[in-house]
């Protein structure tokens, strides 16, 4: 079984489909729920502190932007953990602030800095393009250490 | 600053979406409770939300997902449900996070015509998907050129 990053973190089509195949998804929420259910200062609404800016910093220069390393002390830690990746690039709707797109562009740089197999797709826009991107996703994982290949 | 004391620890919560001609949420809601067994189900428009131990949730979702394999989909969730931070109760309108979900439901239908006709087809007989464009990007020379006739 391996641990396959999402791209967007946030999927509900790619979280799924990795764990039906018989893998981890690394999704934003998985980090989410380990921060919330941490105790320390409150600071809603995501018990994002001062601190964790300075822990991007294994992810980020500093001369990048506090909102930027902030958001890879979230993702950071998932990418680190990553044997394989899905990235969907057509996902208009991950685009968010200024602060999201530039963290979306660099967790992409360290992806494929990383070396780890990355599977690009688009999202499908009708019936026959969902069973290529099922299939795709399909012989992907399966090709994965844990697959069923 | 207050101190922050969490609520629900060691739990995970997962959302289950049904998109099925032949079941509605309130359908899964009821089979959900028959089988809860002190896990907390809460019904929602697109499905459910389940939190508890972790196998609990696991063996519930297994159970749900097996009515209807194709068209049920489950993702992790990083708050409970009823979280102030979060809920609509407390916030006003509608929550953050709810535009991805709308925009992945409308194309679940596709991903479940994937998963159903997938294991009737010959492997050869699945094309694959092409990679995707990367689009055409500014020429840095064509910048500066454009950056220059601003100057000038």
């Amino acid at each position: 079984m391996a641990k396959v990053f999402i791209f967007p973190t946030t999927s509900l089509i790619l979280s799924d489909l990795v764990a039906r195949f018989g893998h981890t998804p690394l999704s934003a929420a998985m980090q989410i729920r380990e921060i919330i259910q941490t105790p320390g200062l409150e600071s809603p609404p995501l018990q994002i502190t001062p601190e964790d800016p300075k822990k991007g910093l294994r992810w980020a220069a500093v001369e990048v932007p506090s909102g930027v390393r902030g958001r890879m002390s979230l993702y950071g830690p998932l990418l680190d953990r990553a044997e394989a990746a899905i990235i969907v690039n057509n996902a208009d709707y991950s685009f968010g602030c200024m602060g999201c797109a530039r963290t979306n562009e660099l967790l992409m740089f360290l992806i494929r800095k990383k070396g780890i197999p990355v599977l690009d797709l688009e999202y499908p826009a009708n019936e026959e393009e969902g069973v290529e991107f099922v299939a795709a996703i399909k012989r992907f994982l399966d090709s994965l250490p844990g697959g069923r290949a | 600053m207050k101190m922050y004391t969490p609520r629900l620890t060691g739990t995970v919560t997962k959302y289950v979406f049904v998109e099925s001609p032949e079941m509605t949420p309130s359908d899964l809601a009821i089979r959900a409770y028959e089988i809860s067994q002190g896990v907390m189900i809460k019904e929602t428009c697109f499905g459910l939300q389940v939190t508890g131990k972790e196998e609990d949730v696991n063996r519930i979702i297994d159970s749900l997902r097996a009515l209807d394999p194709t068209r049920i989909f489950v993702k992790d969730r990083g708050f409970p449900p009823g979280d102030p931070r979060r809920c609509r109760a407390n916030l006003g309108g509608a929550r953050p996070g709810y535009f991805g979900h709308e925009f992945e439901m409308g194309l679940v239908r596709f991903i479940s015509r994937g998963l159903s006709a997938l294991p009737s087809r010959k492997a050869e007989d699945i094309p694959r998907p092409p990679a995707p464009g990367k689009g055409e990007r500014l020429d840095a020379a064509r910048l500066k050129e454009i950056i220059e006739s601003q100057e000038s």
